[in-house]
């Protein structure tokens, strides 16, 4: 799951920053005679941290974006896809077809008839599994295909109004 | 690093002006983080908050908190910089003028008229309010934030004027002759980082203000088309430079003063001046990480956003931060409230750099967007570093820094509350809890109840901060 992957990831690189913050704090009292000499020491590291990050950045991008949410959008055709239209409204959910059998894919036409909604694809446990925006004169098309069997459910990730917090249907994978 | 002696004195309007920025601050960070906690403590049904209720405080909160931070921020770049340049005292005053003009438009739109649109104002969201609110109450919400905006808006022109009668033209206020070439007689970074902010913040006010006049024409004369892609870039445009500008302003306060703390000088060299140039176009061209999920975006605008997203946090890691410890690093400084309070501050910034790249990543941001993960990320930069370094720069003024016991309690509170609230925010946001949702589902209560304890831990450790200038400010520094 990309949630506990990240969530990992990003607990550890605090953690790290949070130890060299804490080192320095307590080290602070220390003196040096030659300061010169620390921050010729700590030049040198940065430049070797610069890189050491920049290079990890790329192959991280890379890596990332070899499969991009855009492509149905975009045009992409796939040939057994089920189409379903999602149009936001203040404060519902219009959908063609509410129901699917399990593994098939999907691609949500998604827009709205009003302001800008969000779509999330939420599972039975609640986990936010993909979304996009509903926007007014746009459609976004979100593929995504239901391996498991379950109850699922369609929620309003983008703040609508009064209601925002309502704009929830189900959505049954059988 | 400046020589004291060599710093002339504030006139006394100037001075008045800063503590005058600085005291509103203090109360309005209080005032807003008590409507967070309200928040908070709705979304953990500890108080039944209607939901047009929350989104109203939302909206308050969120336009609050993000104006106040822009109106001490300025103060502390006014502060340093008048060291440097001649600023205009009077357009000092106009701004707060302006800016007091504006929140009153504001609470009125929003306790008044029944505006809860959130501080984004996303088209057409402001005129359909569904009978909560009309047409005036989203009219007087906006033209109250284009008040703020005309206000920044000669600030920052003064500011950028006073930079180029001194320096020849902007490109000389970031240091370009010297990164470029070989002179070594480099601008001070006071006069860096504002010609950054002078540059981004004018782009990011006047797209502004293009976008609420559009959006304003149309509330009037809904025949006049607005296109809702096109308000969405030019809002996050400007709500992204904006925010991000007062950390920038902020900073300065960190370049000054841990300088002072030390004894060591903050060194103005090649890497610096380009870590600043760098920022100026990353700052600008990075917001379309706030619009992965418009899948009918361009996808180079979306892989750009990823790409400045992941290069945006270097020169905050790897310059500023980085900087900020080898200063303090075994430099036996003097720890008080004020180089407690940036110190902290630094921490504040550089961890939130962490959840913000990853949140960056459209992979991740599948996931992520509009969960707690975006608050949680972007309160670690304002809670524990933007408003640390706002009053850690207080203390400074106030020169109040010796911390009494009471000062001391509240520090730690405030740290510890500050990341652990933030920390919340981010393991629900992990857990896909969705933003700006009045009401949770129950699955997602026991975030809260940590969470308003926590914030009830800030909000009283605010208090004494607040307080403490308060009752300190006549002895505001007259340099
Ligand atoms: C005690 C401290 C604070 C508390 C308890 C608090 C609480 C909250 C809560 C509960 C939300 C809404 C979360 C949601 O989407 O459900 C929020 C949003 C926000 N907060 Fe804070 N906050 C605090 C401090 C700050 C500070 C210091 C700033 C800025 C300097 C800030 C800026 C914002 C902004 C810009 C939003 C977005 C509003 C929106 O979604 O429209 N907050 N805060
Ligand atoms: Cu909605
Ligand atoms: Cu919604």
């Amino acid at each position: 799951m990309i949630q506990e992957t990240v969530w990992l990831i990003s607990l550890s690189l605090m953690a790290i920053i949070t130890a060299v913050f804490i080192y320095v704090a307590v080290n602070s009292s220390k003196t040096v005679p030659d300061f010169e000499a620390v921050q010729a020491r700590a030049l040198s590291f940065r430049a070797k941290l610069f890189w050491t990050l920049l290079v990890a950045g790329v192959i991280i991008f890379i890596a990332t974006t070899q499969v991009l949410p855009y492509a149905t959008t975009r045009g992409e055709v796939s040939a057994d896809a089920v189409e379903i239209n999602a149009v936001g409204k203040q404060w519902f959910w219009e959908l063609s077809q509410n129901e699917v059998e399990a593994g098939t894919t999907v691609i949500f036409n998604v827009t709205t008839e009003d302001v800008n909604h969000g779509m999330g694809i939420y599972d039975s446990e609640l986990r936010l599994l993909a979304q996009t925006q509903a926007m007014p004169g746009y459609e976004n098309k979100l593929k995504f295909t239901f391996s498991e069997p379950g109850q699922y459910r369609l929620m309003c990730m983008e703040y609508c109004g009064l209601s925002h917090h309502t704009m929830i249907i189900p959505f049954n994978v059988k | 690093m400046t020589n004291e002696s060599s710093i002339s004195p504030l006139d006394k309007s100037a001075r008045y002006a800063i503590v005058a920025y600085l005291g509103i601050s203090a109360l309005v960070f209080v005032l807003m983080m008590l409507l967070g906690l309200l928040m908070r403590m709705g979304q953990a049904q500890w108080l039944s908050i209607p939901p047009h209720i929350f989104y109203q405080v939302m909206t308050a909160h969120g336009a609050g908190m993000v104006g106040i931070s822009g109106l001490a921020a300025s103060a502390v770049l006014w502060y340093f910089l008048r060291r440097h340049v001649n600023l205009t005292t009077g357009i000092l005053w106009a701004n707060l003028v302006f800016f007091l003009l504006g929140v009153v438009l504001i609470l009125g739109g929003i306790f008044l008229g029944g505006y809860g649109g959130a501080w984004t104002f996303l088209f057409p969201l402001p005129s359909h309010g569904m009978g909560v609110w009309g047409v005036s109450g989203a009219a007087s919400f906006l033209i109250g934030l284009l008040l703020i905006g005309v206000g920044f808006l000669l600030l920052y022109l003064d500011v950028g004027r006073a930079i180029i009668s001194k320096y020849g033209n902007i490109g000389r206020g970031l240091g370009w002759p010297q990164l470029f070439g070989n002179s070594t007689d480099f601008p001070p970074a006071s006069v860096v980082a504002s010609t950054m902010v002078v540059i981004i913040n004018i782009a990011g006010i006047l797209a502004g203000a293009v976008v609420l006049t559009m959006i304003l024409i149309n509330l009037f004369y809904p025949a006049f088309a607005v296109d809702a892609l096109l308000t969405k870039n030019l809002i996050f445009f400007f709500g992204h430079v904006f925010i991000n500008a007062t950390i920038y302003q902020a900073v300065i306060a960190v370049y000054e003063i841990l300088p002072e703390y030390t004894g060591r000088p903050w060194r103005v060299n090649k890497v610096f001046l380009a870590a600043w140039t760098a920022s100026t176009f990353m700052v600008m061209f990075v917001y379309p990480h706030h619009l992965l999920m418009d899948f009918v975006m361009p996808t180079w605008m979306l892989l750009m956003g990823q790409i400045l997203s992941y290069l945006s946090g270097l020169p905050v890691l790897v310059v500023t931060a980085y900087g900020a410890l080898t200063i303090v690093h075994r430099s036996n400084l003097r720890w008080d409230m004020v180089s407690g309070l940036l110190f902290v501050s630094m921490f504040g910034w550089a961890v939130g750099v962490i959840p913000a790249v990853i949140d960056g990543t459209i992979a991740a941001n599948q996931v992520m967007h509009n969960t707690m993960w975006v608050p949680g990320h972007f309160h670690m930069y304002l809670i524990v570093g933007l408003v640390a370094m706002l009053f850690g720069f207080m203390y400074y003024i106030a020169q109040n820094g010796a911390p009494k016991l009471l000062d001391r309690l509240a520090f730690w509170v405030y740290l510890v509350a500050g990341t652990g609230f933030c920390m919340n925010f981010l393991a629900s946001g992990q857990a896909s809890v969705a933003r700006r949702w009045a009401v949770h589902l129950p699955e997602w209560v026991g975030y809260s109840h940590a969470a308003s304890i926590l914030a009830a831990g800030i909000a009283l450790a605010a208090l004494v901060f607040a307080l403490r200038f308060l009752t300190h400010m006549g002895n505001a520094r007259t340099a």
